[in-house]
């Protein structure tokens, strides 16, 4: 596990009422930076249907690693994908695909929004982020 | 059976998934909109269904076939009493949108490019897509009705619209399912009547808030979904004047449908036969005649007057809230308040809303068209129903109240 996603997600360990819990999410994803608006295109949008999400996931050849960005119109989203961020970026292909998104996401207490029907793109990210990496080993 | 006296509490009780805690709280249910929650009375004949009395309808001379049957049968007079229409006039389809696409498609070999085919920017997708591609098909134009800039209709603008336009047929919705509002449906019906046109009425969220009158409402064609009114999802119904709804052309083939069959050809039964192809939904049907025995149970004028007073109540409730905008129109509506807070995503607010166990709809609803008409990404929704509460709209303003603070 990297040490941002470490330090991201121990005041969301911590909260105990769900109400602190969103409120960590949500002011995780206020320390993201926004996307510049020419980066929001309709390619760069991961399928979902209630918020909108844009991701880019790029390969550093120099580092052998993973390079995530990303930005939402929504505050939990937003939130989310930070923790997303925080989890695969700067890893090596090697170390994603070892990285179990769904797992992290149950201990933290939030798996329900990893769900079908919450249709918030962020099972969509990880996908993405997980082909991604796939395509890198092999 | 006479219609009892509107009792809350024993119609609570009626709704075993009314009586469960969401994160922890009461659920207070505000999505009825997108589908109504079933009485037990409901449940108990689909699993009785199944336990005790399954068969096939209309084959075979077993008794547990001719019982089925009769139930089956006696669920389409009682649909047909419901809307004070014929029998031979209802047709079983799985949905709404399905009994909409066997109208399209019905027409298909009707309609040319000397058509003109009226929608509105209300409408559900479900009213919008099946004649974009009958459109295409058939290269008739498809034009929508002027819709004022907060979703209301200016009815003599649209009359005038429907009388220079001329259309085959005009498809409108008679409630949005968006914002609630009733469209005041007689008018634009005779001005489309005036100059012969066909009209379908979508009744998906009016059947059962409006119960309507469809021999006075003289339209040709209605569509509504029996699970938006306390029935089972998979099952739809079509109602068709009997001469609009038998001149269609039929929509799927196959067992049931058909009088004769040679290798080469066959000729089909009437309607209603001629459009139910193949094994029905069986227990559909019998869950939703059950459905209508409970509404019928009610008196809807009381009905009305209940759900009338709990919208008014969590109507004045929200706009007391600082940084609400209400979109709906509070003075001719079903029970439905689309609405958002500043310019917050709705997501955001009913994923919180779910943490006190409000149950409330995010998004632009199947309506892309409105929102685009509205100027809006989306909306929250909170569609109420008979089965709540003034409780319910207490908990739920309440709840948005600690939503908005959690914000900050």
């Amino acid at each position: 596990m990297t040490n941002t996603f470490k330090k991201v997600t121990e005041s969301i360990e911590k909260a105990s009422a769900w109400q602190q819990k969103y409120r960590e999410i949500m002011l995780l994803g206020k320390t993201l930076p926004a996307l510049p608006e020419v980066l929001k295109t309709e390619d760069a949008l991961v399928p979902g249907c209630e918020s909108k999400v844009w991701m880019f996931v790029e390969f550093d050849l120099k580092e052998n690693t993973l390079v995530v960005i990303g930005d939402s119109d929504t505050r939990i989203v937003k939130g989310l994908l930070a923790i997303i961020l925080a989890l695969y970026n700067g890893l090596t292909p090697e170390q994603v695909v070892n990285i179990n998104a769904y797992e992290e996401f149950d201990k933290l207490g939030l798996i329900s929004h990893l769900s079908a029907s919450r249709g918030n793109g962020i099972k969509a990210m990880v996908n993405k982020i997980q082909t991604m990496a796939q395509q890198k080993i092999s | 059976m006479p219609a009892l006296e509107f009792n809350i509490n024993k119609i609570r009780n009626d709704f075993p998934t009314l009586k469960q805690s969401i994160n922890d709280n009461q659920l207070v249910y505000l999505d009825s909109a997108a589908t109504t929650q079933k009485p037990q009375s409901v449940i108990d004949v689909i699993n009785e269904f199944y336990t005790s009395q399954n068969a096939n309808v209309h084959r075979g001379r077993h008794t547990l076939s001719e019982h089925a049957t009769t139930l089956y049968e006696q669920a389409r007079d009682k649909t047909a009493k419901y809307f004070n229409v014929l029998s031979k006039e209802i047709v079983w389809t799985k949905g709404a949108t399905e009994a909409i696409n066997l109208v399209s498609n019905g027409l298909r070999n009707r309609l040319s490019k000397n058509d003109t085919i009226i929608i509105s920017a209300l409408e559900h997708h479900a009213n919008i897509v099946p004649w974009q591609v009958l459109s295409e098909q058939t290269g008739a134009k498809l034009i929508a009705l002027p819709v004022n800039h907060d979703g209301t209709l200016n009815i003599k603008q649209c009359c005038d619209f429907i009388k220079q336009s001329k259309p085959s047929l005009l498809t409108i919705t008679q409630a949005s399912n968006t914002l609630g509002n009733i469209t005041n449906l007689e008018p634009l019906i005779t001005a489309a009547k005036n100059v012969d046109s066909l009209v379908l009425i979508d009744g998906a969220q009016g059947a059962m808030h409006l119960k309507p009158d469809l021999r006075k409402l003289n339209c040709d064609f209605y569509v509504c979904s029996s699970h938006k009114m306390l029935g089972p999802t998979g099952l739809g119904v079509l109602y068709g004047q009997y001469e609009a709804l038998n001149s269609l052309d039929v929509y799927q083939t196959g067992g049931e449908m058909i009088d004769k069959v040679y290798l080469t050809h066959s000729t089909y039964r009437p309607a209603p036969a001629k459009f139910e192809t193949g094994t029905p939904n069986i227990s559909g049907v019998l869950g939703f005649s059950a459905a209508l025995d409970y509404l019928n149970a009610i008196q809807s004028s009381e009905l009305h007057r209940y759900e009338q007073e709990l919208f008014k109540y969590a109507a004045e409730q929200l706009v007391t809230i600082e940084g609400i905008t209400i979109y709906s129109n509070l003075s001719d509506n079903i029970g439905t308040l689309s609405f958002n807070f500043k310019d917050e995503h709705p997501y955001d607010l009913a994923t919180l809303l779910d943490g006190y166990g409000v149950a409330v709809r995010a998004g632009h609803h199947c309506t892309q068209p409105l929102m685009a008409h509205l100027g809006l990404n989306g909306t929250l929704r909170a569609s109420f129903c008979f089965y709540n509460t003034y409780e319910d709209v207490d908990i739920f303003i309440n709840s948005l109240k600690e939503c908005i603070a959690l914000l900050d």
